[in-house]
């Protein structure tokens, strides 16, 4: 656990993404093979289940530290995280043990199966051996909270280093549906063999937001144009004979949407097509529902019959990423695409499939007015894809890019904050804004993103001298800064006072020119949400 | 009639009616005792000042010309009805409480203050009273300090390593106290100590005040990472990824703060190396120091006051808050993220 801990403390004060890629690699030089492998699988999102309930880990630690559980509260409020709070304030090891991460893990799994008062002992217990960091990371194992700042890529790179096999090589062994309990650290990395999970899908190629003018892409008869759907990106394969279909998330969820087993059916083994997983209404020529429907299917493990039917989905296939067993990733976009649309030749119009229609554009401006009808085709906006690239892996730049349909936005007024969490513990990023109706500002949504840290600073300072209330950790502020929201959706709800809710909001800008009269008023939004109809 | 309290609270500072003076007020006053030179306690504009002497050499620097008189620890001094004396609050060197007698009752006013030795300020020395009026910027549990031994030994190691990469590294701490603090304790054998002006010239003060501190080298046109190999630059924490800090090349940048306690702040600064280092009070030196003024009634000023009055509430002090403009390390945490 120390050398772990080690590399979490190395990983967790640099802001280099080489400095990183070099500590991990020399932990997978050097860790014990165990090890190892329950460290790629914590960095890819394969953590233990919560062991125990917060709650009465927030207890057991107040009791331990001698702390009233008012004060444990005020002190979590600050540090924002559980683990950390209960890492801090506990007395220094008086046992220090030197166990490995795996043994810790073990020791996790056996927790929940424990009577409470004996795992409450184990908890205690561990506590007096542990100290600083690995109590830290300890806590957030068996809160199942377990998160590292490392993206999947970087570890893939510090693999390929510590390892000298090929970073796609690596990406392609880490995929799928394995844990530390079916393989080994030589099974899964250091072994090539293709057979060995047919299941496998292929790492996501991901694209780069379009941040400035398309006209920078260069010629346009280079790109290719499809709507960009509001669904969830999904990988569907087949081989074998058997059909899984896999989320960006690199997540199983082929038993939430049974419906598009039928492509089992209807599609060659052999093949892996990349698309995205979409609500679709089969009425008329069909259209796509809006991402609420979707919502409801999204964490339903088991699908009742009612739901199926209200709510179908369907595969909407941009790209072929394996045709006949063969991987055709390296082949340009325009191939890729051609032999997509043959193999959709044979698939009949009733199959929850469809193929991403493209959208043709002589030119720059005629893609943008295009764009600009995204929202009725059901989409948020375009993908503008290079004909003569592959199938990347990871987010690269300059072949894929999404360009989506400009937020709505509205001017409201500041009216509660609250500090945040994490790194922004002590800092006041949290802020309610509300609208005016008439005399009145009623509150119409939080955000918490989009301003610099120095703003953040000085808005800080300014609530500080301006709270007029405080509720707990809630402060009612002077009702005089302004700031543009941004949100991509916004729909009626009646458990809002203000009757809206927004989708995605966040700050825009200060309008430090705006004094909070000239914010506006509720009837606005109310307006966008017609329009948007 | 109830007889006047010792010290009232009001909004130029405390006030002590019965000597008629203020005390670290942040509105031009007549006279004024200052517990310490750091500019939210000693402020500009009043008639008069009254610091130890060690304070008022770095308040002389500060503040350009002040009518003012030192007082050493210790020493007694009336003033019109009331009795003051300073006392060491191991905050920063110079810096003291204050402790007024008026007919027999006794209040002190802390001023900033640590318990633990930093081998370089005079130690904190409690002092009975009635009343206390005590800071509780890091009056929260979850803010503990190490002995300094182990804390110099951190910032050594984390030296030599980088001296042993072939980078410099680049210390933030706030020019007077912090980083004679840390100069005190750094090992001039790993290589040499370069110093930012500001930082420079408070060293240069407080070496005239008699502190036996290692050998700094300011940095000028010319010293550089390419000059000095291996260096360790002192500076305050503004010049921190500045075009200043740059001349150092791939350099490691350490900032030294209480706040480094919390991972999150941490992450913010986005410093390779946050020392947990303060110059104020942790949770158990705020509750020793209390227990040991032997006062009933303690008033909490900047930092985590509701907490922390409630929690001497629960302990059985009549506590209270009151409000001043010092602003301690909170306003310190605020300014690292604007600069």
């Amino acid at each position: 656990m120390k050398r772990f801990a080690a590399l979490f403390a190395a990983l967790d004060t640099t802001t280099r993404t080489s400095e990183k890629t070099a500590a991990l690699a020399a932990y997978f030089r050097e860790a014990p093979d165990q090890d190892r492998l329950w460290t790629i699988a914590l960095l890819s999102g394969r953590r233990p289940k919560r062991a125990v309930n917060a709650t009465r880990l927030a207890e057991w630690a107040a009791e331990v530290a001698g702390l009233p559980g008012w004060l444990f509260e005020e002190s979590y409020a600050v540090t924002g995280d559980l683990a950390e709070t209960i890492a801090l304030i506990l007395p220094p090891p008086a046992l220090p043990e030197a166990a490995t991460l795996t043994d810790w893990i073990t020791r996790i799994r056996g927790l929940a199966a424990l009577p409470e008062p004996e795992r409450r002992e184990a908890v205690l217990e561990a506590w007096t051996a542990l100290e600083g960091t690995e109590r830290f990371l300890f806590n957030k194992l068996i809160t199942g909270g377990f998160r590292m700042g490392v993206a999947q890529g970087l570890m893939t790179r510090a693999l390929a280093q510590a390892t000298g096999i090929a970073e796609p090589d690596i990406a392609l062994r880490l995929m799928g549906d394995w844990t530390p309990d079916t393989t080994t650290f030589a099974a899964l990395v250091l072994t090539n063999d293709p057979g060995a999970n047919l299941a496998r899908p292929y790492p996501f190629c991901l694209a780069h937001a379009l941040e400035q003018e398309p006209e920078a892409l260069g010629p346009p008869e280079d790109w290719a144009a499809d709507w960009k759907w509001d669904g969830i990106r999904g990988q569907a394969v087949l081989r074998g004979g058997r059909f899984t279909l896999w989320s960006r998330g690199e997540e199983l969820v082929t038993d939430r949407f049974p419906e598009l087993t039928e492509l089992a059916d209807r599609l060659p083994n052999g093949t892996v097509i990349d698309g995205e997983i979409l609500a679709f209404s089969a009425e008329g020529d069909g259209a796509p529902l809006p991402f609420a429907a979707l919502q409801k299917r999204i964490g339903r493990k088991t699908v009742s019959k009612k739901l199926l039917a209200d709510t179908p989905v369907i595969l909407m296939a941009y790209d072929l990423l394996e045709d006949e067993g063969r991987d055709i990733r390296a082949e340009p976009l325009a191939a890729r695409q051609a032999a997509l649309r043959r193999l959709a030749k044979n698939v009949p119009a009733s199959a929850p499939f469809r193929l991403s229609p493209p959208l043709p554009f002589a030119n720059w401006p005629a893609l943008a007015a295009l764009r600009a009808d995204a929202a009725a085709a059901g989409a948020e906006g375009v993908m503008i894809k290079r004909l003569a690239s592959p199938y990347h892996v990871g987010r690269k730049r300059g072949d894929w890019w999404k360009w989506k349909l400009d937020p709505m936005t509205f001017d409201a007024v500041m009216v509660y904050a609250q500090a945040g969490h994490g790194r922004r513990a002590n800092l006041y990023t949290d802020f309610t804004f509300a609208l005016w109706q008439g005399e009145e500002l009623v509150p119409v949504t939080k955000a918490y993103s989009g301003l610099t840290d120095a703003e953040f600073g000085e808005i800080t300072a300014w609530v500080r001298k301006n709270t007029l209330e405080r509720f707990g950790p809630v402060r009612r502020v002077t009702p005089a800064l302004v700031f543009e929201i941004a949100f991509e959706g916004i729909q009626e709800s009646p458990r809002h006072k203000s009757g809206i809710a927004l989708r995605f909001p966040r700050m825009l800008r200060w309008r430090r020119d705006k004094p909070a009269a000239e914010a506006d008023t509720l009837e606005t939004a109310r307006d966008l949400l017609n329009a948007r109809r | 009639m109830a007889r006047e309290p010792v010290l009232t609270f009001t909004d130029r500072g405390i006030h002590c009616p019965a000597g008629d003076f203020y005390i670290d007020p942040w509105r031009p006053v007549d006279r004024a005792i200052v517990t310490h030179a750091h500019s939210d306690h000693a402020r500009s504009g009043m008639g008069h000042y009254l610091a130890t002497p060690r304070s008022l050499a770095a308040m002389r620097h500060r503040l350009g010309p002040i009518t003012a008189q030192a007082l050493e620890f210790g020493v007694p001094l009336r003033i019109g009805g009331a009795t003051v004396s300073l006392h060491p609050a191991g905050h920063v060197p110079g810096s003291a409480q204050v402790r007024v007698e008026v007919a027999g009752e006794v209040w002190v006013v802390s001023g900033d203050y640590k318990i633990a030795p930093d081998g370089l300020s005079e130690p904190f020395e409690p002092v009975r009273c009635d009343a206390f009026i005590s800071e509780c910027t890091f009056g929260l549990p979850v803010f503990r300090w190490r002995p300094e031994a182990e804390i110099r030994a951190e910032v050594n190691r984390w030296w030599a390593g980088n001296a042993a990469d072939g980078r410099a590294s680049v210390l933030g701490a706030y020019s007077l106290g912090k980083a004679q603090r840390l100069l005190a304790g750094l090992d001039p054998g790993i290589g040499p100590i370069l110093t930012h002006g500001a930082v420079e010239e408070m060293t240069a003060i407080l070496r005239l005040q008699g502190l036996m501190l290692p050998e700094t080298i300011r940095v000028v046109p010319g010293v550089d990472a390419k000059s000095h190999p291996g260096a360790l630059v002192l500076a305050p924490p503004a010049a921190l990824g500045t075009p200043w800090a740059r001349r150092f090349g791939p350099a490691s940048e350490g900032f030294a703060s209480g706040w480094m306690r919390l991972r999150g702040i941490r992450r913010r600064r986005s410093v390779d190396r946050g020392f947990v280092i303060s110059d104020h009070a942790d949770w158990d030196g705020l509750n020793t120091a209390i227990r040991e003024t032997g006062a009933s009634r303690v008033f909490v000023t900047h930092g985590y006051t509701t907490v922390f009055r409630r929690w001497l509430a629960d302990q059985g002090y009549d506590a209270g808050i009151v409000a001043t403009d010092w602003q301690g390390d909170e306003a310190e945490a605020a300014a690292e993220v604007t600069e």
